[in-house]
């Protein structure tokens, strides 16, 4: 099987920051996104997907340069980008539409729709701003055209969404980067924003990366999973593959996590305890070893580095699940 | 009266409920009771009314809310048309509520110790020493280790799942027969879900406090409750049992519901469903004037 270039991939991505520096003390790096690579592809859709903290927002805003990657590189339509800089990252800013978590909070308050949809067509100087056009856009993302005269306040929540969803495709992108898209609606307004992402990619051959906590979404909507954990890709492959058989037992916690919509398949206990711990205080090992059932002496002195999986999974475990599922590969101590 | 008595008598009895805002019917006509140590579930889409229900449980109203009825009882006692202090009597002993989101639910200026202490300012026979001695307990039932650094902490030094935990501390710490929890798990991720929604079972469990639980999700409705009231504007579609009407719900919303549910739909399809409310409300129409 062929496989398409790659709209966008990163190898090693790093992104650290300083903080805390203050007259008596030195500050320090703080490690918010570690050695992170993937590809996004025309067409496929990519889901980001772990507790909150693990560095999900920090990646996606990284790899469109609104926060400059440390280290690492990232490759633009089969070029590397030079660096970091603003200059080197216009190109894909020019392809991507970002939507943000909480769209609504990113209109002016104080524009009306139908100018929100029509204000990326003026920057960029490319597309029509007549009103036919930008009620089909708004169509094009289920908007009815009579709240194109609205202001952003008097929206519902799914139709914020929806309104976020057409400026973003305003000027047709070749990715789309979203930060939990589906937050806060209805089930049944979710499956609108999921459909709409559909038909975008149906039409546009879009790639996406998707960022959400929300697992049922990302296994009906995304080719491909990534799961993070303090700022690591802890497992990453197939979303069938990894649904059917997690082998980090991270993923596997998370995805039994999920309460089954069904009164006879009740848990006797949380599949994990705790949360994530403070990136301040990493770990040592396996920085996943003080919650992890599986875990070995090994796994609290040695971290344990990425390694191919089952069926075409990546997994950063010394113990991975293998195929048997629900019980961990033996130690060999 | 009997202790027996006390134990077979309804926490809660809301009796043709209705509540609107300006004229505006937002819940109507709604029945509901709850036994002691019973998970009740209320699940609806948003804007269906739940948690203006929830509200008028505890007196929590604004006062441009109409309220009218048969009963509205905590513990026997119906508190329909009283006033905030009547009500207010009530919130503590009766019941209790946990709400959505743990950040502001607390202020951000003060301890959490001072918050907690200044909520028990009803136990006047209590020492200070006392009251913290229950604030400790109640930190312990709830898992929160090391209570008494917690206690020194300001509410942005703790996680949203730490201060969900903190915020059912504060609410079992008035030793309610009814907990009140609206939406309390969907701020959180699911790993901190699964835990807090274990916490609750185990405190029905072990306390016996019966649990009013509001959630627009339907797995976590299946994972706790012993029964389920589906709410669709304003009103109560269906109720019962959460095993009968998962296995067979029969209302039209209902349906559309379980339908739209992303963990009930087979991977692969290549749409989702939507909910068609003009079709539904067809219908509710259809039976209005049948
Ligand atoms: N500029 C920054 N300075 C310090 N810490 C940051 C900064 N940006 C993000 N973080 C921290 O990095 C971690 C990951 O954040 P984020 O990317 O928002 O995670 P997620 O989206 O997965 O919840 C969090 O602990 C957050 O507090
Ligand atoms: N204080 C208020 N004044 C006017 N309308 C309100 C007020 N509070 C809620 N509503 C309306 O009542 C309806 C039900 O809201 P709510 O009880 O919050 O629903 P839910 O909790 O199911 O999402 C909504 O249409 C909402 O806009
Ligand atoms: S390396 Fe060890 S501690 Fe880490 S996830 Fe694997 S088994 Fe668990
Ligand atoms: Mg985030
Ligand atoms: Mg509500």
């Amino acid at each position: 099987m062929t496989k398409r270039t790659p709209i966008l991939e990163a190898h090693g991505l790093g992104i650290t920051v300083g903080t805390g520096g203050g007259v008596f003390s030195a500050g320090r790096k703080l490690d918010i996104v570690v050695d992170v690579s993937l590809s996004l592809r025309p067409g496929k859709i990519v889901c980001v997907v772990g507790e909150s903290g693990s560095g999900k927002t920090t990646l996606g805003m990284a790899l469109v340069g609104l926060t400059p990657p440390t280290t690492g590189e990232i490759i633009f339509d089969g070029t590397p980008l030079r660096d970091f800089s603003k200059t080197s990252f216009r190109p894909v800013r020019e392809e991507t539409a970002l939507l943000f978590q909480d769209p609504a909070s990113s209109f002016n308050p104080r524009q009306r729709i139908g100018d929100i949809l029509a204000e990326p067509r003026r920057i960029a100087g490319n597309g029509a701003t007549t009103s036919e056009a930008i009620a089909s856009l708004a169509q094009l993302a289920g908007l009815p055209s009579s709240l194109l005269a609205r202001f952003p306040h008097a929206l519902s929540g799914g139709q914020a969404r929806r309104a976020a969803v057409a400026r973003a495709l305003a000027v047709v992108p070749r990715l789309i980067v979203a930060d939990e898209p589906t937050a806060g609606l209805d089930v049944s307004v979710q499956g609108g924003v999921m459909n709409l992402f559909l038909d975008i990619r149906e039409k546009h051959d879009t790639a996406f990366l998707i960022i959400t906590h929300n697992l049922a979404v990302a296994r009906h909507i995304s080719d491909e999973l990534v799961i993070m954990y303090l700022g690591r890709v802890v497992e990453s492959g197939p979303t069938a593959e990894i649904f059917r058989n997690p082998q980090h037992p991270y993923t596997k916690a998370l995805l039994d996590s999920e309460p089954v919509p069904d009164p006879r398949h009740r848990r006797s206990e949380p599949p994990v305890i705790g949360e994530v711990p403070s990136i301040f205080a990493r770990p040592s090992g396996c920085e996943f070893h003080e919650r992890c059932r599986f875990a070995q002496d090994l796994c609290r002195s040695q971290a344990p580095q990425e390694t191919a999986g089952a069926n075409s999974q990546r997994v950063r475990c010394h113990f991975p699940i293998g195929e048997a599922v629900g019980e961990p590969a033996l130690a060999i101590a | 009266m009997s202790t027996e008595q006390q134990q077979t008598r309804p926490v809660l009895e809301i009796d043709e409920l209705s509540i609107s805002y300006g004229g505006r019917p937002t819940v109507s006509n709604v029945n509901l009771t709850i036994q002691p140590g019973e998970i009740v579930g209320i699940i609806g889409e948003s804007g269906s009314g739940k948690s203006t229900l929830a509200h008028s449980i505890l007196g929590l109203l604004p006062s441009s809310a109409a309220v009218s009825g048969k009963a509205l009882s905590l513990a026997g006692r119906n508190f329909l048309g009283a006033d905030g202090p009547a009500f207010r009597s009530v919130r503590g002993p009766g019941a209790a509520m946990v709400f959505q989101n743990p950040m502001t639910t607390f202020s951000p200026l003060h301890r959490l110790g001072d918050q907690l202490t200044d909520l028990l300012w009803r136990e006047t026979s209590l020492s200070k020493e006392e009251k913290r001695q229950r604030i400790v307990a109640v930190f312990k039932q709830v898992g929160l280790s090391n209570a008494a650094e917690r206690l020194s902490n300001y509410p942005f030094e703790l996680s949203g799942g730490m201060l969900q935990r903190v915020a059912i501390a504060a609410a079992l710490m008035m030793r309610p027969s009814l907990l009140i929890a609206d939406e309390p798990t969907t701020a959180l991720d699911v790993t901190m879900e699964a835990q807090i929604l274990h916490l609750i079972r185990e405190l029905r469990a072990e306390a016996g406090v019966a649990v009013l639980m509001i959630s627009h999700h339907l797995g976590v409705i299946a994972e706790i409750c012993d029964r389920v009231v589906v709410m669709y504007a304003g009103r109560v579609v269906e109720q019962g049992p959460v095993e009968d009407i998962f296995a067979n719900p029969t209302h039209p919303y209902t349906r559309a519901l379980f339908a739209c549910e992303p963990a009930l739909i087979a991977p692969g399809v290549d749409r989702m469903p939507v909910i068609d409310h003009e079709a539904l409300r067809r219908h509710a129409d259809g039976r209005k004037t049948a």
